[in-house]
């Protein structure tokens, strides 16, 4: 009971707003993945294991986690490099450059996917031109890492931006005033600093690239085996009225998700152990 | 080691940061940069440690008679102590001050042991020892400037340049760190240059004051010199309370030698400069009545009106001579300045 115990505080409505915050996540979050949860319990155990462990399946997760991995490390690296530039220089179309940073967020994925398609097909922009020299994007896992790199970049550049704008110049010229040549300085005391906010925008691209699915149906070619993601495969599981597989594989991405997330956050805890002040 | 400034310009835009400076800095001194915040007194110290370049084609920089000019900051051998500090946050104490070490070349890089040596040793300079694997946020600010000290010494730099050191403080922390700042000063005896808007800081621990106003150097001189005998009315109403007088009307008072500027047609004075007597009809002085005595603190203060002209003085003197002269409210007295130096040409009307 310790817990609860009332404190008093200058800041009012602790209670209210907690509880507010317990029933909305409840409604919001809870109650619709529980309902995942309690679906495939109606299941027995090999039932689910067939359901969630049958080949197609497992090509199927294999290709998402990668393919979003990779998403999100590409992501993490370029997105970085855009932040950055968009905050330490001034340039003429700036505002326009940053503008831009939030497409991918704002497209219907539906929209982002066929224009994608349309460029990396064969006869597309890119594609005429990348097709003779033996590669090959639509259609196959590379397209689907690619729509997911679409997505997942303004999770980065956004997150890494407020924390640019508040690193201290200081820093960097207190290392060159001590030696440091620029390598050094960034290695050893911007990545550091900024580490934290890189993790955030990589999970949060990475947990987006994971559930995405308008925009990956149109460029992979949904090919079993090879290029099905697995919302897809839920998808067509529903499509075919089998609605406890299609649970029984929501669960599983569920709380292999959670699993990632958790981690990623206890990495970003441990990584902002300095913050504190 | 010495530092010659020679016409340093620098502008930011339209404003200009720095208009011709020109300063030498005598080798082991401990000198304060002093100004109102904008006068240009920390893009001096940043443009020294070559941290701000100055304007091209204007002035050089040299040390020991050497030019840096155009020496990148982290191979003019300078320690600069950053206003708030810029510890890197990540790194313990330890790794704070061993950072100018670490990033040597292989070839020039001291051998573990020995960095650590050196770190422990700073550490006890700065009498912060066994706090070499706490994070800066484990520490006091007071204890955070003394790392970023102890980092900046590590390289062994051959001049400190400290940036408001004592700014982010609170006032008693502030007292105790100026003063172990000035033994420190006296103990390792390296060329130190210092920016304070505080001129009580300035005047307690400087060797040298420069007072910098609006771009240029005011006066550069012993914390005495430009507190007895301030050169422009800046420095006069900078170091101190000031009563800024029409001409006429103490100027009977006015003699050669007398601690008192006259420029432009007004006089400045200090408050404790001038003298309060029963007044005498023809023995001299100014003719004042008074119309404010406030006697809390070590030193009572006079509003004082004169009677030629009503302008307000303020006059300061001790408690016992407040009490020995008997004064009240609306008593008519004579003022005369007190005590006579000697002044420049200058300064006489």
């Amino acid at each position: 009971m310790s817990l609860l115990r009332k404190q008093h505080s200058v800041l009012p409505g602790f209670g209210l707003s907690l509880g507010f915050t317990l029933a909305y996540l409840g409604l919001i979050v809870l109650v619709p993945l529980s309902a995942a949860f309690l679906k495939t319990a109606g299941m027995s155990w090999g039932d689910f294991i067939a359901a969630v462990a049958s080949p197609r399946v497992m090509a199927a997760y294999r290709l998402s986690f990668f393919a979003s991995l990779a998403a999100a490390s590409v992501n993490a690296f370029f997105g970085l490099i855009v932040a950055w530039v968009l905050v330490r220089y001034a340039f003429p179309g700036k505002r326009i450059l940053d503008a831009l940073v939030d497409l991918p967020f704002a497209l219907p994925t539906a929209v982002a996917g066929i224009a994608l398609t349309a460029i990396y097909a064969k006869n597309g922009w890119l594609g005429q031109w990348l097709e003779p020299q033996g590669v090959k994007i639509a259609f196959t896992e590379i397209g689907v890492f690619v729509a997911l790199t679409f997505i997942g970049l303004p999770f980065v550049v956004r997150t890494l931006q407020p924390v640019l704008e508040e690193l201290q110049p200081e820093l960097e010229e207190a290392a060159a005033s001590l030696g440091a040549n620029r390598w050094q300085t960034i290695a050893r005391v911007l990545l550091p600093e900024l580490f934290p906010a890189l993790l955030t925008g990589f999970a949060l691209s990475f947990a987006r690239a994971l559930g995405e699915y308008g925009s990956v149906v149109f460029i992979s070619g949904n090919m079993p085996m090879r290029t099905e993601i697995v919302p897809l495969l839920i998808i067509t599981k529903l499509e075919q009225y089998d609605y406890r597989g299609a649970t029984a594989i929501a669960v599983v991405m569920l709380t292999a998700s959670f699993g990632l997330l958790l981690l990623i956050n206890l990495i970003q805890k441990w990584s902002r152990r300095h913050h504190r002040v | 080691m010495s530092i010659h400034l020679s016409n340093i310009n620098k502008s930011f835009g339209a404003f200009t940061a720095l208009g011709g400076v020109d300063l030498n800095v005598p080798a082991g001194k401990l000198v304060a940069l002093l100004g109102p915040s904008g006068s240009g007194k920390t893009t001096l110290l940043r443009i020294i440690a070559g941290l701000d370049e100055p304007d091209l084609g204007s002035g050089s920089i040299a040390f020991h008679g050497e030019d840096v000019t155009r020496v990148p900051a982290g191979k003019r051998k300078v320690g600069f102590v950053f206003q708030h500090y810029a510890l890197f946050r990540h790194m313990t104490v330890f790794d704070n001050i061993a950072f100018g070490l670490n990033v040597r070349p292989r070839r020039d890089r001291p051998p573990a042991s020995d960095i650590a040596d050196r770190v422990h040793r700073l550490l006890k300079l700065v009498q912060l020892e066994g706090l070499d694997e706490r994070l800066p946020s484990q520490l006091s600010g007071g204890q955070r400037q003394r790392v970023a000290l102890a980092r900046a010494l590590a390289v062994e730099p051959k001049v400190l340049l400290l940036d408001e050191p004592f700014g982010a403080l609170d006032a008693k922390v502030r007292k105790e760190l100026r003063r172990w700042l000035r033994r420190f000063h006296e103990e390792i005896n390296l060329t130190t240059l210092f920016v304070t808007h505080d001129q009580e800081e300035a005047l307690e621990i400087a060797d040298e004051v420069v007072i910098m106003n609006q771009a240029k150097i005011e006066q550069v001189g012993t914390p005495q010199e430009v507190y007895d005998r301030p050169a422009t009315p800046f420095v006069y109403q900078f170091l101190g309370n000031v009563n800024i007088l029409r001409a006429p009307a103490l100027a009977p008072a006015v003699t050669p030698g007398a601690p008192a500027l006259v420029r432009d047609g007004q006089i400045y004075v200090r408050p404790h400069d001038i003298a309060i007597s029963p007044f005498v009809v023809g023995a001299g002085g100014v003719e004042a009545e008074i119309r404010g005595i406030h006697a809390a603190g070590p030193q009572a203060k006079l509003t004082l009106e004169q009677v030629s002209n009503h302008e307000l003085i303020e006059v300061e003197l001790s408690r016992s001579e407040l009490v020995g002269l008997d004064l009240k409210l609306n008593d008519r007295v004579g003022l005369r300045l007190r005590r006579s130096h000697s002044f420049s040409e200058d300064y006489a009307i």
